[in-house]
C-alpha cells in the first residue's frame, strides 16, 4: 500500500463535466499522503461555485476505496487553483475534445482587455466571443470566423 | 461575537444574498445568454459564500456548518449590506446593482489576497478572478442600456436614482471593520472609495448617465436592520430547512 499507488488511483479520476481530462491533468489534485493508514487526498476547487466540486471529491474517495485504501479528501483553498496549473497534456486533451484551452497566464489579463483565442478545430485566430458565460462555470462560448464553428473556451482563470 | 467571525459573516452574507437574487432570474432572463450568465454569476457568489461560511463556522468553534449559517438565521441576524438585498426589479435594476456591488468586491478581493488570514487570502484569490467577470458583464449592460433606446435609458436612470443611496454602506467603518483592518485581515473599505468612484464615473460617462446627489443614504444592514424584502427572500431560500429541519441531500 504505497502513497504512489494511492496517488495513481486518485489521479486517474476524470472531471465529471469535462471527462476528457483527469483531476491530475487539471492540476486540482494537490497530493495524496498515507497518514496512519488513511489515504489523505488534497483537492483544490476550480471555481468557488463549481457544482462538480463535491462530485469530484466523492469520485476521488471512491477511486481510493476501490484501490483498497481508506480515503479522506481534504478541500484546499489556499493557494487558489489557477488555469496555469493545467498540464501541457491536459491542454492537448482539451483541444482534441473541442474545447480551446486557456490562453496565456492567468494573471496577465487586464480587467477590460480583449482576449485572442485560437479555434480548437482549425487553429484560426479569427475568433469572436459570443458569451463570456457558457454551459459550465469554467467555460465561455466562442465562434470561429474561419471554419464558422462555435466552440467552448476554457476560461483563463 | 468574535470580530473575525463577524467580518466573515458580513462578507458571506453579501455574497449569498446577491447570489440568491441573481438566481431568481434563472429561467426568466430576457435571452438565453443572460439565462446562462446570471446563474453563472449566482453560482460564483454562492460558492464564495459557502467557503466564507465554512471558515466562519470553523473559527467560531460552535459546530455550525455553512448550511446552518445560511439556513438557520433570521433576517435580523443577517449582516449583508442593504444594496445586495434590493429586489431584482427590471433588468436595468439587476445589472446596476451587480455593477455597484462588483465594482466594490473586485478591488476588495484583490487587496484581500494579502490578508493575514491565509484561508481568507485563498478565498480572495479565487473570488477576485470571478468577480472581474461580473464587473465586465454588468458594466457592458449599464452602458448598453444607458446609451440605448429612450426606454432603456429611462429605466437605467431610474435604477440609478433608486440604488445609488444604498452604495455608501459598502465603504462604512465600525469597530469590527477597524479591528479587522488593524489586524491585517481585510483591506480598509474606505480606501476603496476613490477607485470605485472612478470606475463608476467612467462607465456612467460612456452610458450617458448622471450621478445623483444622495441626500439620504440608506444603511443598517451590518447591524441587522434590513428592508422587509430580505424576509421574503429568506422565507423562500430557507423553506426546506424550516419545513424539514436537518434535511440533507
Amino acid at each position: 500500500m504505497s502513497a504512489a499507488r494511492a496517488y495513481a488511483a486518485a489521479a486517474a479520476v476524470p472531471d465529471p463535466e469535462v471527462p476528457c481530462v483527469t483531476v491530475a491533468d487539471l492540476g486540482i489534485l494537490r497530493g495524496v499522503e498515507l497518514v496512519d493508514g488513511v489515504a489523505v487526498a488534497r483537492v483544490s476547487p476550480t471555481y468557488s461555485g463549481c457544482p462538480a466540486v463535491i462530485a469530484i471529491e466523492l469520485a476521488v474517495a471512491a477511486a481510493l476505496r476501490d484501490a483498497g485504501f481508506t480515503p479522506r479528501v481534504e478541500r484546499v483553498v489556499s493557494p487558489p487553483w489557477t488555469t496555469d496549473w493545467i498540464t501541457a497534456e491536459g491542454r492537448a486533451k482539451l483541444r482534441a475534445y473541442g474545447i480551446a484551452p486557456p490562453e496565456g497566464g492567468a494573471d496577465r489579463r487586464a480587467l477590460f482587455a480583449a482576449e485572442v483565442v485560437s479555434c480548437p478545430r482549425c487553429g484560426s485566430r479569427d475568433t469572436a466571443r459570443l458569451s463570456e458565460f457558457g454551459s459550465t462555470a469554467c467555460k465561455a462560448l466562442w465562434r470561429c470566423g474561419t471554419c464558422a464553428e462555435p466552440f467552448d473556451y476554457f476560461k483563463c482563470h | 461575537m468574535d470580530p473575525r467571525v463577524e467580518i466573515l459573516l458580513r462578507l458571506a452574507d453579501d455574497a449569498l444574498i446577491l447570489g440568491h437574487r441573481l438566481s431568481e432570474w434563472c429561467g426568466h432572463a430576457p435571452m438565453l445568454e443572460e439565462d446562462l450568465a446570471l446563474p453563472n454569476m449566482a453560482l460564483d457568489l454562492i460558492g464564495q459564500a459557502t467557503a466564507l461560511y465554512t471558515h466562519a463556522g470553523a473559527l467560531e468553534g460552535a459546530g455550525r456548518s455553512a448550511d446552518d449559517l445560511a439556513f438557520l438565521r433570521v433576517d435580523c441576524q443577517y449582516r449583508n449590506c442593504l444594496l445586495v438585498e434590493r429586489p431584482n426589479g427590471d433588468f436595468a435594476h439587476t445589472m446596476l446593482r451587480q455593477f455597484y456591488a462588483a465594482a466594490f468586491m473586485e478591488p476588495f478581493w484583490r487587496a484581500a489576497q494579502a490578508s493575514s488570514d491565509p484561508v481568507l487570502a485563498g478565498i480572495a484569490g479565487k473570488a477576485v478572478k470571478e468577480i472581474a467577470y461580473h464587473v465586465r458583464h454588468s458594466a457592458e449592460w449599464v452602458i448598453r442600456l444607458g446609451d440605448g433606446t429612450e426606454d432603456s435609458a429611462r429605466r437605467m436612470a431610474a435604477a440609478v436614482d433608486a440604488l445609488h443611496p444604498y452604495t455608501g454602506e459598502m465603504f462604512e467603518t465600525d469597530t469590527v471593520v477597524a479591528a479587522m483592518v488593524a489586524a491585517g485581515v481585510i483591506p480598509d473599505p474606505a480606501t476603496l472609495r476613490p477607485g470605485w468612484d472612478r470606475t463608476v464615473a467612467a462607465v456612467f460617462a460612456e452610458a450617458g448617465l448622471r450621478l445623483p446627489v444622495v441626500t439620504y443614504p440608506y444603511t443598517g444592514g451590518r447591524s441587522g436592520r434590513h428592508g422587509e424584502e430580505l424576509g421574503f427572500l429568506l422565507a423562500q431560500m430557507q423553506i426546506m430547512q424550516r419545513t424539514y429541519p436537518g434535511a440533507t441531500w
